[in-house]
Formats: structure tokens, C-alpha cells, sequence
């Protein structure tokens, strides 16, 4: 209980060293979410809009990553961003760039299948409707990821949620370094190591207390957005 | 004003269709020319709806040809459907308007003024700003009439438009379609209602198992049918 209430009071003092931590989590993690929307959103989209051939080993590919190990994405980035890697020249590697690479990698897929389930779902009940309007491809994508986008918040709090609360991505590619590249997670793991509870169950506090918020607040958008445009 | 026609005549010409295993449409011979409504009647399952949806060119027949125009090419360029039930875009009323007519090439300066003209048209003025899906059935079918018309259709194709509505809304989209069709729009509607297809419609085509089995101007068919078939259906026999 010793610990608790230490955690406690570091978390109400406003601890400048715990509040970095938290700070770059939250950049690193909602930056990835926005990396990885651009890129499975509109995949996700297509995905659902087109038929090709091999296009259901793709879904079935995406869907498996979606559980992609954190680790073996941050190893892959390590090796590309590493001096010898075919990126080692951008000069990313440990920094938070090269963070939010490793975990917009990690959540894309995610974003991606979920986005296509719900957009696959939505065109089917479209379908006839843009066809007989002469509804362009380009904008059929748009119309469908603007008509779901309610429901496509579920996709990105997944993608947050994932990239959150991951460990292994961001400590392989930011190496953990304190005041540059130490997330609440990564710290976590090594306060721990360490013994130092307080700081780790601090930390932990918060984390639980962001996801709750963000997921508390997007719900809140989710239910006052479908409301006005049923 | 409206240019040359080009959507018409329809043609069907031999036009057959299979789905699951079961042909819904046999060598259908038919041609929908300028002028009043035509109607398709017939009973469940005769193809009508199949009918409409190659009309429309959502579909394409298994053999036969079907023109639009004089052209071959099924792209939708002045045709609108009403479905039976029609899905509305998960926005307002007016934008469900000004949806279509973005994707009817209408000038960004021009569609708020043709949104208002079109929902004023569907008695829907009132309702502008009310998510489209929380309107009743009724005024959802209004509003796609509206979103039909604002592609400036030459033909309006029409699946049961007023099937489970109540009398109120049935007039209502009656309204809109006599208008639409006294201002030159060809409309062809398919409908289980025989009094909707004597209110409304010019010439009837009689629809059995895939293929017409009669044509006549609507009096004549009412009053004088020719085929026994057609006599059945009238009495309210089952027909297959």
C-alpha cells in the first residue's frame, strides 16, 4: 500500500519526469493512429470496393496481422532503420520516429480489416443505390468511409488501444532512452526491473486512466454523431 | 430545358435472364417509348423487378440486347430507379438531395438552389435537416424521388413505389410522379397496385413468367383484356 500512495502522490504532484513519459507516449501512439489511417482506411475502403484476384488471400493476410507479434515488427524496423538497413541513411533509428513507424506498422492491419468489415457491411447496403446514381469509384470510397465513420471510431480506438499499450515495438526502435524516447509502457517495464513500484504503478495508473478517457470520449462523439445523422 | 432524348426508346430486344438456377426472363421482347407512364403488372415473381434493374443497368442480361437510345453502353446517363426500398445516405434529408446531385454533374453554385427546388417538389422542405433515416416511409420514399429527379432523368424507373405506404403517402409519391411525367419524364413503373397503374399509367405491359404477355393502352387492358391469362389476373386468380 506503501507503493500506492507514493504512485499516488507522483501522479497528483505533477512529477515533470513522469509527465514527459506521458507526454510522448500520447505523441507517439495518436501519431501512429494517424499514420496508419491514412494508409488502412482507404485500404480497408478499397478492399471492400474491389474485386481482384488474390483479393481473399489479402483479407485473410491483413486479418492475420492483426495479431502481429510487437516484437517481431520492432525487429523488422530495427533492421530497416539499422546503419546497414536499406533506411539507415534517413537516421531514424531511436528516435520517436522511428517509434511511431514501428507501431503505425503494428496497427495498420487492424485499422485496415476492421475498416473493410465495416465499409464491406455498408456497400452492400449501397450498392444499388450508387450504382443507379452513377456514383464515380473515387467517390464511392469517400461516401463510404464519411457514412461509416462512426463506426469506423471503433477501428481507430482499436488501433490506439494497440498501440498503447505495446512494449516491445517501441522499446527494440526507441531503445528506451530517458528524456527522448522512454514511453509510459517501456518505462513500466524498466522501473519494474528495477524496483521502483511507485513510479511503475504511477505510470500504469495513467496509461489505464488515457485509454479510458480516449475510449470514454470517443464513445461520447459516437453516440452524439450517430444520433444527428442516423 | 431538356435535351434530345437519348435514353429512348428502351429496347428489350429476345432479352433472357437466369439467377440461381431459375430463368426469370425468356426472350423478352419489349420497347418503351416517349409519352405517359408505362406499367408493368404481373404477379409475384414474373420478373419484373429483374426487368427493371437491366433497364436501370444495374444487370446484365444472360442473352439478348437490350438499347437504350440506340446505344449499348448500360451506364446510367439520364435514368434514375426508385427502389422498393429505397437505402438513404446516413446524412440529412438536403444532403441526401445534394449527394445526388453532385454525382448528376450539377455546378457546386447550383445545388443549394436545386436542393430546396427538389425537396419543395416532394412536400420535404420542412424536413431539410432531418437525418434522412429517421424520416417515415413515406417521406423516405419522397425523398428518393427527389434524389431520382435530381439526375434529371429522362426515363424514372419505378419498383412498387408505394408498396407498404398508407393511403396519404401513396398520394404523395403519385403526386410526384404525374408531375414528373407531365414534365416529359418517361416513367415506368412496376406495381402490384392495378388502381395506382390505372391512375397513373398510359400503356400496360402484362408480365408472366419472364416474358409479356400483353400490351395495351390502359383502358383496353382494363376493359378488354385480351388474353385469358390477363382476365385471370384481373379477377384475381393466381397466374403462373
Amino acid at each position: 500500500m506503501q507503493d500506492g500512495s507514493t504512485a499516488w502522490e507522483l501522479v497528483v504532484s505533477g512529477d515533470p519526469a513522469l509527465y514527459a513519459i506521458v507526454q510522448l507516449s500520447l505523441f507517439v501512439s495518436l501519431s501512429a493512429v494517424a499514420v496508419a489511417s491514412l494508409v488502412g482506411l482507404p485500404l480497408g475502403g478499397l478492399l471492400a470496393l474491389t474485386r481482384f484476384p488474390g483479393r481473399g488471400a489479402l483479407i485473410v493476410m491483413i486479418n492475420a496481422f492483426m495479431g502481429l507479434p510487437p516484437v517481431v515488427v520492432g525487429l523488422t524496423v530495427y533492421l530497416l532503420l539499422s546503419r546497414s538497413g536499406p533506411l539507415g541513411s534517413w537516421g531514424l533509428l531511436f528516435t520517436p520516429a522511428a517509434m511511431v513507424f514501428a507501431q503505425a506498422l503494428l496497427i495498420t492491419p487492424i485499422i485496415a480489416a476492421l475498416t473493410r468489415q465495416t465499409a464491406d457491411d455498408l456497400w452492400n447496403e449501397y450498392r444499388d443505390e450508387m450504382n443507379a446514381m452513377g456514383v464515380t469509384p473515387a467517390a464511392r470510397l469517400a461516401t463510404l468511409l464519411y457514412d461509416a465513420r462512426f463506426s469506423l471510431i471503433t477501428a481507430l480506438l482499436a488501433g490506439f488501444g494497440r498501440a498503447a499499450a505495446e512494449v516491445g515495438a517501441v522499446m527494440i526502435v526507441g531503445g528506451n532512452i530517458d528524456n527522448f524516447t522512454r514511453t509510459m509502457t517501456t518505462a513500466i517495464a524498466l522501473e519494474t526491473s528495477k524496483g521502483n513500484l511507485p513510479l511503475a504503478m504511477g505510470l500504469g495508473a495513467i496509461l489505464l486512466a488515457l485509454i479510458l478517457a480516449i475510449n470514454a470520449a470517443a464513445w461520447g462523439v459516437r453516440a452524439i454523431g450517430e444520433r444527428q445523422a442516423a | 430545358m431538356r435535351g434530345p432524348l437519348s435514353e429512348l426508346p428502351l429496347v428489350f430486344d429476345r432479352v433472357s435472364q437466369t439467377l440461381g438456377g431459375v430463368q426469370v426472363l425468356r426472350d423478352l421482347q419489349l420497347t418503351i417509348a416517349p409519352g405517359a407512364p408505362s406499367a408493368i403488372v404481373g404477379p409475384n415473381g414474373s420478373g419484373k423487378s429483374t426487368f427493371l434493374r437491366i433497364a436501370m443497368g444495374l444487370s446484365r442480361p444472360d442473352a439478348g440486347r437490350v438499347t437504350w437510345g440506340g446505344q449499348t453502353d448500360p451506364a446510367p446517363r439520364r435514368r434514375a430507379m426508385l427502389f422498393q426500398r429505397p437505402v438513404m445516405l446516413r446524412r440529412s434529408a438536403a444532403a441526401n438531395v445534394a449527394y445526388a446531385l453532385r454525382q448528376a454533374g450539377c455546378p457546386g453554385h447550383r445545388v443549394r438552389g436545386r436542393v430546396e427546388e427538389l425537396l419543395a417538389q416532394a412536400s420535404l422542405s420542412a424536413l431539410a435537416g432531418r437525418p434522412a433515416r429517421r424520416l417515415s416511409g413515406g417521406e423516405q420514399q419522397r425523398l428518393a424521388l427527389a434524389r431520382a429527379l435530381a439526375r434529371d432523368p429522362e426515363l424514372l424507373l419505378l419498383d412498387e413505389p408505394t408498396a407498404n405506404l398508407d393511403p396519404a403517402a401513396t398520394r404523395a409519391v403519385e403526386d410526384i410522379v404525374r408531375n414528373a411525367a407531365a414534365s416529359g419524364v418517361k416513367v415506368v413503373i412496376a406495381s402490384h397496385d392495378l388502381g395506382q397503374v390505372r391512375r397513373l399509367a398510359g400503356d400496360v405491359h402484362f408480365m408472366v413468367a419472364g416474358t409479356i404477355l400483353e400490351s395495351a393502352p390502359v383502358a383496353d387492358f382494363f376493359e378488354r383484356p385480351a388474353q385469358p391469362k390477363t382476365c385471370a389476373f384481373l379477377r384475381g386468380d393466381i397466374v403462373t
